[in-house]
């Protein structure tokens, strides 16, 4: 079980929180422009990646926000923290 | 018979505290600070339980935690009953009952014994490959391994113990308070660190600490003085906690471990009462000490697990520090120079020791010297070939080595004993370590493995980072301990160090023997009973990875996780595959390190606390008035209400009637509710809904749909105007907090642009709903200033009002499609709302229902319920709900999967509703439903969602998914059952008031 540095409340125990599934994932602006196919990598493409991932999580029993995490998924070290809207930091 | 085996007096046991105890009915005596394993011993009882799969007798092994064989039951048939306790470890106290555990009928005559004759059928992989063929009478054979493999008795009364979770925080943990971690405590505690030093026995100073001989000494004092000395001055820092009796189960990521803290355990039953038994301790440390120590390996050799065949080691520790000799004629056998460190104990306590059998031709060292100073006789390059004795070990037979070790030469000659103490060297315990994700290597010149790659800020210290003599520990300890605290200096450099030990080991994995492989047997795993045989056999068989032939052996899956034989069977792997050790790698270890009680785990969550539910405010009159609860989330929701002599089936006719007759009364306050304010809320609720809102006027009520982005129902409810920009969504009750986690999700990643605002409100209000062609007259009784009239206040409208001054809001909106309102109050007014609504209903018969007549109700009237009517796999147009989907708007979440490829498919599952041929014949949900039963396959066309009898209708109603179902209203169907077929035919999901009459009856 991991520490996750909040950054709203600070380091908390990772049972305070729930992952929610990889980041920068925009929601297209006019889905109904875009083709079957391209509907299908919006909603249904996913990486999943051993070493580092940009995720995101959410601080389900704390503040109740959202933000970004940089993991590394081959050991869970966790590289940067970082608010929603914010730019992905280079690890 | 009866034999003291007692000998000079311990300083750790109190020989003026006499204790009796039970072992399998006979009562013994031991003393104070004596543990179960050592107490036995002192009466001369070697034989405590017989092996898992051959049923030999075996005796205590170890003296410690690792412990294979002894494993006991302790007060058998009783609340407190526990199985697979280490008899090494339990401490024995004033009442104790131990019982062997592997063996039925009895210790001494077991009737598995009988597969040690049959050991030639037995091999690796034996049950497998036996008892899982046919697979129809593992049933049968199964009654028989368990009842005679002995896995112990779960207690079956309720534990009256207490158990507690408590998190500790620490800048410095240590594991393990031999001389290594009492150092690095003193250390880390004199700079500053707040620290914790955890250990698993009753003692602090490890083996140090019993090791009363001149040839191990620190600054010219004995070891175990001078660590003495150092134990007295930690007792006194202040930032140091130490924790005794506690044994550190996990080692997980980011420095969290769980230990067990046991407090009652080693007192009388009568003490125990209202004490916490154990604790388990959540440690979230900055930085760790591992310091484990290391585990003496045995020798594998034929017949190796005779009662009376002990670590060297073990021995020594009995001597030392229970003052217990484990025989009278005692041999030890070794590859390496602590076998004498244990023979020189022994001597010193007036044990005689026979002979030493020593793999090892050429070697010479201080502690051999003193040993054959002492007229012990040591058999150099000699090895033991097999042991003798049944019950007990009798003797010893010897060859002697060729010079590669790979094979006996000479003479046999046989020596007389009853007590043979084995060391095969040392492994370090680097159990933890592995489960913290480090990473080891192999060192060949003592074939151990250590810590390598560490995962996280941590060390490991002493033996079991491989320093395993003083000169080792005193030389690498300061060093590390001032990089990994950063500090200048520490106490121990410049100490003089006297060590008599000489490393050199002669390491043979797998010894000869003068007969084939085939006829001997060597065990590797005591616990399990695996011999070098089965992995030979398993490596024959064409197994290769280490995990393979672990599984396929069984070695190393017993409740020891083979801390003794593991490293034999890697070493017997790879001379056998031809294959290096360190590239085999090694099995894992997984958590817990020792077994851990249930209690332990769960702690305080027990009884009404395991997992607590939510209640509504009129929870207590529901209680009273003889409800049936179902759980809904963690909600307890009315079921029905049952009066005398009625079922349920009864019950919900009769509530069912009532609501469509008169009127019905339901507590709807667990329904989710979700408070929405902002500038943007309009806007929000357009894009979350499939329907239009923003012309929803203030004061008025819509029913909404909420869809997932792949176009699948999530969730519904009524969502109502409070003002410009407020509204109150309602969710199903179990979907509350999801959907909050969902709404909120958009709000903060993908429209942060929007101005609302959403909270929680499920817990501030309490709602109850009163239905049926009498609600008006109820209703406006209670609240008799409110004007009610169809004009004023239509079907889907909102009020504000006041009961006796409290506020509340009323709606009138309906979930059984009859006259309905729902008053909203703040929740501590719940009840009384209630209440009152029953006593002006009572001359209309008002009728509470539970959530069962519910969900009828609805039924009849076609309305789905999220989650029993759909399953995630349901689009609005599957649910025949095309009218909520409104066209015109540009976006709302899920509509773009509503015209993919997949979801515009005709011959999807969509809802329908069903009637019987014969009306009284009700489905049941779950059922398939197919249209040919002929053939073959026969084609499932889906399922009965929800089933009913109605009352008011007279007649049999469900609701189904059938593919296509759309278009095939009228069309006959066929419901297989286990001995009938049921027909049906396809009906309009609304059963009951097409026209909505009710509504504004
Ligand atoms: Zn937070």
């Amino acid at each position: 079980m991991f520490v996750i540095n909040c950054p709203y409340c600070g380091e908390r125990e990772q049972s305070e929180f729930k992952a929610g599934g990889e980041a920068h994932i925009v929601r297209p602006k006019q889905p109904t422009e875009l083709s079957d196919d391209e509907w299908a990598e919006y909603l249904f493409m996913r990486k999943n990646i051993k070493g580092i991932q940009f995720e995101r999580w959410i601080h389900t029993h704390g503040c109740r926000k959202w933000f970004n995490v940089v993991r590394d998924t081959s050991n869970d070290k966790i590289k940067a923290v970082y608010k929603m809207g914010e730019e992905p930091p280079t690890v | 018979m009866k034999k003291n085996l007692r000998v000079k007096t311990s300083n750790f046991i109190d020989e003026t505290y006499k204790i009796s105890f039970k072992f399998n009915g006979k009562t013994y005596y031991g003393y104070k600070g004596d543990t179960l394993a050592s107490a036995l011993l002192a009466n001369d009882i070697h034989l405590v339980g017989r092996s898992f799969k051959y049923h030999r007798p075996r005796g205590i092994m170890t003296a410690g935690s690792e412990e294979p064989n002894a494993i006991v039951q302790l007060h058998n048939d009783t609340s407190r009953t526990e199985p697979n306790v280490r008899a090494t470890e339990i401490e024995i106290y004033e009442g104790l009952e131990a019982s062997s555990q592997n063996c039925w009928p009895s210790v001494n005559f077991d009737i598995g014994g009988i597969n040690n004759l049959l050991s030639p059928i037995l091999p690796a992989g034996f049950y497998y490959k036996t008892f899982m063929w046919p697979a129809s009478f593992w049933e049968k054979y199964e009654y028989f391994i368990r009842k005679s493999a002995g896995l112990g008795k779960s207690p079956t009364k309720p534990d009256p113990d207490i158990y507690e979770h408590k998190y500790i925080h620490c800048d410095v943990l240590i594991i393990g308070a031999g001389i290594s971690g009492i150092m690095a405590a003193k250390i880390s505690a004199k700079n500053g660190f707040k620290t914790l030093l955890i250990d698993e026995k009753p003692y602090l100073g490890g083996s140090t600490i019993y090791q009363n001989t001149e040839n191990f000494k620190i600054n010219n004092q004995t070891s175990s003085s001078w660590l003495n000395k150092e134990i007295n001055e930690i007792k006194k820092i202040k930032n140091l906690e130490i924790k005794i009796r506690t044994s550190v189960a996990a080692f997980h990521g980011y420095n969290f471990l769980l230990a067990r803290e046991s407090l009652t355990d080693h007192l009388p039953l009568e003490q125990r009462d209202n004490k916490t038994r154990h604790r388990l301790l959540k440690i979230r440390a900055k930085k760790v000490i591992t310091a484990t120590g290391s585990l003496e390996r045995p020798l594998i050799f034929d017949n190796n697990d005779r009662p009376g065949i002990l670590l060297s080691s073990a021995i020594e520790k009995y001597s030392n520090l229970y003052g217990v000799a484990c025989g009278e004629e005692n041999i030890l056998f070794t590859n390496n120079d602590t076998a004498y460190e244990a023979a020189i104990s022994l001597f010193q306590k007036g044990i005689n020791v026979k002979a030493i059998i020593d793999n090892r031709e050429e070697v010479d060292s201080k502690l051999i010297k003193e040993t054959e100073k002492n007229n012990i006789q040591i058999y150099r390059g000699y090895t033991v070939v097999n042991t003798s004795g049944y019950k007990r070990i009798n003797g010893i037979s010897i060859m002697q080595l060729s010079k590669d070790g790979q094979k006996v030469i000479g003479p046999k000659k046989s020596i007389s004993c009853d007590c043979l103490g084995i060391s095969g060297g040392w492994t370090p315990a680097v159990h933890l370590f592995t489960q913290s994700g480090g990473k080891l290597k192999f060192r060949d010149e003592d074939q151990v493995f250590i810590p390598d790659k560490y995962p996280s800020d941590q060390i490991s210290l002493g033996s079991c980072n491989g320093d395993f003599t003083l000169d080792e520990i005193f030389l690498s300890i300061p060093k590390k301990l001032k990089d990994f605290l950063n500090i200048k200096k520490t106490d121990y450099e410049n100490l003089e160090i006297y060590s008599s030990f000489n490393k050199s080991k002669r390491n043979i994995w797998l010894l000869p023997s003068d007969k084939i492989i085939g006829k001997t047997k060597p065990f590797v795993d005591y616990q399990n009973d695996a011999t070098a045989k089965d992995i030979k056999l398993a490596l024959r068989e064409g197994f290769r990875s280490i995990e393979h032939v672990k599984r396929y052996t069984t070695t190393g899956m017993g409740t020891d996780q083979g801390k003794l034989g593991n490293m034999h069977a890697l070493g017997i792997i790879s001379e056998t595959a031809d294959s290096k050790m360190g590239e085999l790698g090694t099995t894992t270890f997984r958590p817990p390190y020792t077994p851990l009680t249930f209690g332990t785990i769960v702690g305080r969550n027990v009884g009404e606390y395991f997992d607590v539910f939510r209640k509504t405010p009129i929870h207590d009159w529901h209680v009273k008035n003889k409800a049936e609860f179902e759980n809904v989330g963690q909600w307890k929701r009315a079921w029905y209400y049952r009066k005398d002599g009625e079922n349920m089936h009864d019950a919900v006719q009769r509530e069912s009637k009532a609501a469509r007759d008169s009127a019905g009364i339901l507590d709807a306050s667990t329904l989710g509710k979700i408070d929405i304010q902002g500038t943007d809320a309009s806007e929000f609720l357009n894009r979350v809904y499939t329907n239009a809102w923003s012309k929803l006027a203030i004061g008025k009520c819509r029913y909404g749909l909420m869809l997932n982005e792949d176009g699948m129902v999530y969730d519904d409810g009524v969502t109502t105007r409070l003002g410009e920009n407020h509204y109150i969504m309602t969710t199903t009750t179990g979907g509350a907090a999801s959907v909050l986690g969902k709404l909120e999700d958009y709000l903060q990643t993908e429209w942060p642009e929007l101005d609302v605002y959403l909270t929680s409100v499920t817990d501030h209000y309490a709602t109850v709903s009163v239905c049926g062609p009498n609600s008006k007259k109820i209703v406006s009784q209670v609240i008799p200033e409110l004007d009610f009239s169809d004009e004023s206040f239509p079907h889907m409208s909102f009020k504000n009002a006041k009961i006796d001054k409290i506020k509340c809001r009323v709606m009138r909106i309906s979930f059984t499609g009859e006259h309905s309102y729902e008053i909203n109050i703040q929740a501590n007014y719940g009840k009384s709302v209630w209440e009152k609504c029953m006593k002006v209903g009572k001359e209309f018969n008002i009728t509470p229902y539970g959530t069962e007549t519910m969900h009828l109700l609805r039924a009849e009237k076609g309305f789905i319920i999220v989650g029993q009517d759909t399953d995630a796999t349901m689009t609005p147009i599957d649910l025949q709900m095309d009218w909520i989907v409104s066209k015109k708007k540009y976006d709302f979440i899920g509509k773009r999967s509503l015209y993919r490829s997949d979801t515009i498919r005709d011959d999807r599952k969509q809802l329908v509703g069903l009637l019987t041929e014969n009306p009284d014949e009700v489905l049941e949900e779950g059922s398939q439903i197919v249209a040919d039963i002929k053939k073959s396959p026969v084609e499932m066309l889906g399922h009965v969602t929800s089933s009913y009898y109605s009352p008011n209708l007279k007649k049999s109603i469900a609701l189904g998914v059938v593919r296509g179902g759309k278009n095939m209203m009228g069309q006959k169907l066929i419901i297989p059952m286990e001995n009938k077929q049921i027909n049906v035919t396809v009906a309009d999901p609304v059963f009951l008031d097409k026209e909505n009459k009710r509504l504004n009856a």
